[in-house]
């Protein structure tokens, strides 16, 4: 399990490769990987930046990739996070799942994205055409998470 | 004392990351403290937000969470990572 929260770019097909590699055992590699967009909500956006917690942020990408590993027969997860100015076109996430077969790298990658989405303290600015906004969360990513709920 | 952190709009809207609050014991669970801060008015009205999320010792919690003398509490609006 590797969780990664850096300023520095990244490249997500090295990140890919790589996780294969780590052993000959995996026949499954699923990834996510996450951009940052021109445009958002109506305007045009030329950067942001990206805030966490530091400590915390580590802390809870571990939790979330221990539960997956709890729930999923995965034979590796790697989570990248970039923090601070990011431009258009560049990488913000990569999610990467390895397993023996397919199903437990997919529901497992989808599970920590949306835990991720609604769990890790992360918050983003967006420099937009009409000025500096902060986003703000969506109903439909706590829709999201709110599946994977055991009962 | 209890060590409180302030985070993304929060912390611009209050114009502080944090601070230390001596507790004599008032301060219960997380949202005893919420609302003694929120009881300074003006720009504190943010943390009477609906959609405010908040962590104890780094990990997130709600509101009814007990404290004691030592936490650390941070108070966000709603995540907005990946």
């Amino acid at each position: 399990m590797a969780i990664r929260v850096q300023q520095a770019t990244f490249d997500p097909g090295v990140e890919l490769n790589a996780l294969h590699a780590s052993n000959v055992g995996i026949g499954a590699v699923v990834s996510f990987v996450g951009y940052v967009r021109d445009f958002n909500e109506g305007r045009e956006v030329a950067g942001m930046f990206l805030e966490h917690f530091p400590g915390m942020t580590e802390k809870s990408l571990g939790k979330i990739a221990d539960e997956a590993s709890q729930r999923w027969p995965l034979i590796n997860v790697e989570i990248i996070h970039r923090i601070g100015r990011l431009e258009p076109g560049e990488p913000i996430v990569f999610v990467g799942t390895t397993s023996a077969h397919r199903q437990a790298a997919f529901d497992a990658c989808a599970f920590i994205m949306d835990y991720l989405k609604t769990r890790a303290p992360f918050w983003k600015k967006e420099d937009t055409s009409e000025g500096p906004r902060w986003v703000e969360g969506r109903c439909s990513d706590q829709d999201a998470a709110e599946r994977w709920k055991q009962s | 004392m209890i060590r409180v952190q302030y985070f993304a709009r929060y912390r611009e809207a209050l114009g502080l990351d944090g601070e230390q609050l001596r507790d004599s014991g008032e301060f219960t669970t997380v949202d005893q403290l919420r609302l003694f801060l929120l009881a300074r008015g003006g720009v504190w009205d943010v943390l009477g937000e609906q959609n405010l999320m908040c962590a104890r010792n780094q990990e997130l919690c709600s509101l009814d969470e007990p404290l004691e003398e030592g936490d650390e509490v941070a108070f966000f609006p709603t995540v907005t990572g990946g």
